[in-house]
């Protein structure tokens, strides 16, 4: 199934009765792949009865790409299986590290922009494409820690390692928001500077305020998109960028129908702004 | 070595240990720390949800927390992770006034192996009743993927149940071995608590054998084993596949 710029919710197994209920034009569904990688049971039951209705898309978050090392073979080959089977029509991963020396660091971790991490990145992109046997695009990370040592500005990143590994981008508009505040930068010139003809998807989520020092704000996907986040998306949509947009929430997760208010939302944004851009 | 691999070896350390790395120095360091044990305290929570209903969260997590400073993850699944916690958390001195913390540990373990277990059609009593005699003590039946089996030196099994019915162990507990098998005849993990021929019978099945010959082996050791009987719970439970 192909899909049209709708928006579209990130999947949780407590909606699960809501979804299948559910009648929303355009609707689409995102799941982590790596929570279905199993080799059989309700889990895989449940993603296939999601797949016969709804156009899915893939949103890994372990294949650790920034790695100086290649992507694991065992974990690429359980996601090229999942990918035929429910044949999603986006497959995303994120410009981040988590894999390492045989530990993984269930979180998506930084590195200093190179021409050496570049290279690797582009190396273990391209690998992952062959193996999957499509195109996937990396979603622009959220940054906390001021890294020394980059050559790159991001954004310059972005676009050489699109012209390098012909990979598409995720456009995490929330995760523009969180690092602009927390690096002191400024999020419209970033979305400016940002290669949108090359993205495939964005995502909108909610962030907070770090417990220990609140002038650190974090990715944390537990709370409604916040008012910024939703006044960058209308400035991305109104320069004529309509993609499928997400709905992500993790955490304090409300009910199905809340989610569907707020995918209503970015659904209306994309109908009105942009249409008209 | 690679500057960007220098630079992997040192992150990774620091984030589970302090040491020498200049982005340490930097509040926002611990948000990455914080929410790589927050993400293996959450995996550890869903893997063994009766042994946390059994101690309470906060304890289960201060524990978790130690178990995963020794023990990180090393797969991306993260419903895999902790395969070794039964073992860590049955021999934490702490919760030593629980002697049957690492059993039930185990019998969560052995549920979450069972749901994501592969598929297979499971074997029904009328497709055995189709064979006559003759033809049933032949038989080599195949197990479920998805079917384990569990004993303990402790009344885990019961506490188990307890447990994951969100109620308290009655003051009958009987201090005694028990057992069980975990199955997935219709997409659901059922765990039933059975006798030591149950098990028995089933894993001599597991080995290949004829259902004659597991049949013998069992009543060799509880000679007053009703194998009609158990043959069929276990018919009824889905433990075998087609």
């Amino acid at each position: 199934m192909s899909l049209s710029p709708a928006a579209g919710i990130g999947f949780k197994p407590q909606h699960f009765d809501d979804v299948m209920r559910c009648h929303a034009d355009g609707l689409w569904l995102e799941v982590h792949p790596e929570n279905y990688m199993v080799d059989g049971g309700p889990r895989l039951a449940m993603l296939d009865a999601l797949a016969e209705r709804f156009p899915l898309s893939l949103h890994g978050v372990s294949l650790s790409l920034a790695a100086a090392a290649l992507p694991d073979a065992v974990h690429l080959q359980r996601l090229r299986r999942l990918i035929d089977r429910v044949q999603p029509a986006l497959v995303s991963e994120h410009m981040a590290w988590s894999t390492w020396a045989g530990r993984y660091v269930p979180d998506l971790l930084p590195f200093p922009r190179t021409h050496e991490a570049l290279a690797h990145l582009v190396r273990n992109v391209v690998h992952t494409q062959e193996r999957l046997g499509r195109r996937v695009s990396l979603e622009n990370p959220s940054h906390y820690l001021v890294l020394d040592g980059h050559d790159w500005s991001e954004t310059d990143f972005l676009a050489e390692l699109v012209r390098r590994s012909g990979c598409g981008l995720l456009l995490d508009i929330n995760n523009v928001y969180v690092s602009s505040h927390n690096l002191g930068a400024d999020p419209v010139a970033y979305l400016d500077a940002f290669p949108l003809r090359a993205v495939t998807e964005i995502h909108l989520a909610g962030h907070a305020a770090d417990d220990t020092d609140p002038t650190l704000l974090i990715d944390s996907h537990d709370a409604p998109i916040m008012d910024a986040v939703w006044s960058l998306y209308r400035h991305v949509v109104s320069r004529g960028t309509s993609l499928p947009t997400l709905i992500e929430r993790d955490g304090d997760v409300p009910a199905f129908a809340n989610l569907l208010a707020e995918r209503g939302r970015a659904q209306t944004l994309l109908e009105t702004v942009g249409m008209a851009a | 070595m690679s500057a960007l691999a220098r630079f992997q070896d040192d992150f990774a350390d620091a984030l589970y240990d302090e040491r020498a790395f200049a982005p340490v120095d930097q509040a926002a360091f611990a948000i990455y720390r914080n929410t790589a044990m927050r993400a293996c305290l959450d995996a550890l929570e869903a893997n063994y949800p009766a042994v946390v209903c059994l101690v309470g969260r906060d304890w289960f997590r201060a524990a978790a927390a130690l178990h995963a400073s020794q023990s990180p993850p090393r797969d991306g699944r993260l419903f895999t992770y902790g395969d070794d916690f039964p073992d860590f958390i049955g021999t934490f001195p702490p919760a030593s006034d629980m002697p049957y913390l690492g059993d039930v540990a185990r019998l969560d373990r052995l549920w979450v192996e069972s749901l994501v277990a592969a598929d297979a059609s499971v074997l029904d009593a009328a497709t055995m009743t189709t064979l006559g005699p003759d033809g049933i003590a032949a038989l080599r039946l195949r197990v479920h993927p998805a079917t384990r089996t569990f004993a303990a030196a402790s009344p885990a099994v019961t506490i188990w149940q307890a447990s994951r019915a969100g109620v308290a162990v009655g003051a009958d507990l009987v201090w005694q071995p028990e057992y069980a098998i975990v199955t997935r005849g219709h997409l659901e993990v059922g765990v039933a608590a059975v006798e030591a021929p149950v098990l028995r019978f089933l894993e001599a099945i597991a080995e290949g054998v004829s259902l004659a010959d597991a049949a013998l082996s069992t009543v060799a050791i509880h000679p007053d084993a009703r194998i009609d009987l158990i043959l069929a719970s276990l018919l009824n439970a889905g433990a075998f596949a087609t």
